[in-house]
């Protein structure tokens, strides 16, 4: 199961069932590996270490969702009127081509023409009141036949190979993180690897809040993809991490400080091994890390990033070496555990 | 309780990084509780069993960790970039010495701006010359806090930084080793993160299940020229919070509090204050619910590098405390 075919499935924040059908059935290939699914929707696969007990429980947890929109009323001319699901700037996604629904009716993201517009319109930002999502429908019974209020809509975009071994596709964040999930099973560790595919992390981190509750694990890590902002005429002490700089592991966000003994012992274990590695520079964002690190008696938590350029829109940008540098580093955090 | 005080104040803690602060403490109650024991996040637990075997489950809670600034970055002249861990005041941290875990010392510096000064306008500068010599004596990651300066400022106040909480950390300490023996348990909670969101208590309470919570910790002053909010003096005794952003105190732990204090014949104030939150929060929505209050020192300028207490206020929160847990 390649990256292009995770990142090609459609799984919105709350509604991530095409992804987890495809899970379910991949996950009967691994040996050794035992698949369920809790209510909130989380997959989890459960592989049994080769050391001795007690064996330390350590629970993987990269999310299944990716940030689109939400359908909130439809106009009497048949527009969709729409609300982000997850974080989605309206800046970066006028006239971009999107699915509507499980039968992925096509649709574009529609604003005012430049004809139309004053200049006063020109200077403004455009908002969720300003755009809306044509499906070609003639008028307001034949949208909402095919997009009644809550169906979701997915960016609709092609999965490219380019440049210096980069990859532009939608729902990069977090589907590096659910590609090496599965390449992290492939292996056997002393450890019992606990991989859970999230739900709704987008939305705050609801699935992993329930998974590491009932789980109980020792030790959390989490494998994101996170903003990455290494551009041009961003000052260095501004860029969060950087592309082609390997895996950045993160002391700091908003959702959680990580714990300093496993922080060290990550940066170590990846010297050691002579993985390429970087430290992400911002504090921003938050993910599974804070959910997991506050379930129940505490936690220790370590988060793990593929760098991602324009992460959260259309197109986001990833280099495929850091995706493997994610997963070089995980196994051998999780063989020195 | 001067010299307890003191040694809490001195060791460099930031939120996420407690240890220093756990260590001196510890160092001052071995002996003086049935258990100590620490979490994964860090959180220091320090226990006195009660006599009673039906007796409740009394955690009390003060916070370690105080707020920093961490290293996101270098320039190339050898200067640290840094943003704030917990609620740093820009204007208030300016040319401020601060001091990292290690010993390095610095200096918070803000570059030339026009209009409102943000975070990233902040660097700090540890008299490196150069990116390569900065980063041998500092790591990203690495956090800094305003360097420990204590002292008497009047008969009966203090100023330092990080009096939010250490004091309330000395007041713990001091209330163990003087208690004696309780009907009831008695968890001293030293919780890790509470400037970043009450972290550390939340889990705490998870793991320990007391039937009550009260967290110790500073509140807001309106005592000094243009401030009336709220209506809180230093020196009039020791705050009973009736609420603040986090938690509304459960009515009758709170008035039962009060009834301590007036019973020990000790001044207390009723808080109500229109920001902020403590432990209590936490604490008070952690499994099934938990009746909590917080009892508050009076703090002027809290969250800069001179906070300003009143020991009075501290003797008073002691005796309260000592009725309610004798009682």
């Amino acid at each position: 199961m390649d990256l292009k075919f995770l990142t090609e499935l459609n799984a919105p924040a709350g509604h991530e069932q095409a992804l987890r059908r495809v899970l379910l059935e991949e996950l009967k290939n691994y040996p050794g590996v035992t698949t369920s699914i809790d209510r909130m929707g989380n997959v989890v696969a459960v592989k049994t270490g080769k050391g001795a007990e007690p064996r330390k429980r350590v629970m993987l947890s990269a999310h299944m969702d990716e940030v689109g929109l939400i359908v909130t009323s439809v106009t009497e001319d048949g527009f969709l009127r729409v609300a982000p699901a997850g974080g989605v700037d309206p800046r970066v996604i006028i006239s971009k081509r999107v699915t509507v629904g499980d039968d992925k009716v096509p649709g574009i993201i529609g604003a005012m023409a430049i004809h139309l517009q004053s200049a006063a319109d020109r200077q403004r930002v455009l908002g969720y009141s300003d755009i809306y999502v044509d499906i070609g429908a003639k008028k307001k019974e034949e949208a909402e036949a095919k997009a009644p209020k809550g169906t979701y809509i997915c960016f609709d975009t092609d999965y490219v190979e380019f440049g210096d071994g980069y990859v532009s596709a939608k729902a990069l964040d977090d589907r590096v993180g659910i590609f090496n999930l599965l390449r992290v099973l492939e292996d056997d560790y002393d450890c019992d690897v606990i991989c859970v595919f999230a739900s709704q992390e987008e939305t705050g981190c609801r699935g992993s809040k329930g998974a590491a509750f009932a789980l109980k694990p020792d030790i959390g890590i989490v494998l994101e993809g996170t903003t990455c902002n290494d551009l041009g005429d961003v000052p260095e002490t501004l860029q969060v991490c950087n592309t082609g700089a390997g895996v950045c592991v993160s002391f700091m966000d908003g959702s959680s400080i990580a714990n300093r003994n496993l922080f060290r012992h990550t940066l170590e274990v990846a010297e050691k091994n002579g993985l390429t590695h970087h430290v992400k520079r911002s504090v921003s964002g938050g993910n599974d890390g804070g959910s997991m690190q506050r379930a129940r008696g505490g936690i220790p938590v370590v988060v793990l990033s593929v760098p991602c350029r324009y992460i959260h829109s259309p197109s986001s940008v990833v280099k495929y070496s850091d995706v493997d540098s994610q997963l070089a580093l995980t196994k051998a955090l999780l063989k020195s555990i | 309780m001067f010299d307890i005080l003191k040694k809490v104040l001195a060791p460099v803690g930031p939120s996420g990084l407690e240890e220093p602060v756990a260590a001196a403490i510890r160092a001052e109650l071995e002996g003086c509780v049935d258990t100590i024991e620490t979490d994964a996040m860090g959180n220091l637990f320090c226990i006195k069993q009660g006599k009673d075997p039906n007796g409740k489950k009394i955690m009390l809670s003060a916070h370690m960790d105080h707020i920093g600034f961490i290293v996101t970055g270098y320039e190339k002249e050898g200067f640290l970039r840094v943003t704030n861990v917990g609620g740093i005041g820009i204007d208030v941290s300016l040319t401020r010495h601060v001091v990292f875990p290690s010993g390095v010392e610095g200096v918070v510096v803000c570059e030339p701006v026009q209009g409102a000064k943000a975070m990233k306008n902040l660097f700090i500068d540890i008299g490196a010359e150069s990116k390569e010599e900065a980063e041998k004596l500092v790591k990203l990651g690495d956090v800094a806090v305003y360097a420990n300066d204590c002292f008497r400022l009047g008969e009966n106040r203090v100023a330092s930084p990080a009096m939010d909480d250490r004091c309330a950390c000395a007041l713990l300490v001091k209330l163990m080793q003087t208690i004696g023996e309780t009907k009831d348990t008695v968890i001293a909670l030293f919780s890790v993160q509470e400037e970043v969101g009450c972290r550390g208590a939340k889990v705490a309470s998870f793991a320990k299940e007391p039937d009550v919570g009260i967290a110790l910790d500073v509140t807001a002053w309106g005592d000094t020229p243009e401030v009336k909010i709220p209506a809180i003096k230093l020196g009039e005794g020791c705050a009973v919070k009736v609420m603040d952003r986090a938690s509304i105190s459960n009515p009758a732990l709170r008035d039962e509090l009060l009834a301590c204090g007036e019973a020990a014949g000790v001044k207390t104030q009723r808080e109500v204050l229109p920001f902020g939150g403590t432990d209590a929060g936490a604490m008070q929505t952690s499994r099934g619910g938990i009746p909590v209050c917080t009892i508050s020192i009076p703090c002027r300028y809290v969250h800069s590098a001179c906070e300003v207490i009143d020991m009075r206020d501290m003797d008073a929160a002691l005796k309260l405390l000592t009725a309610y847990l004798k009682k």
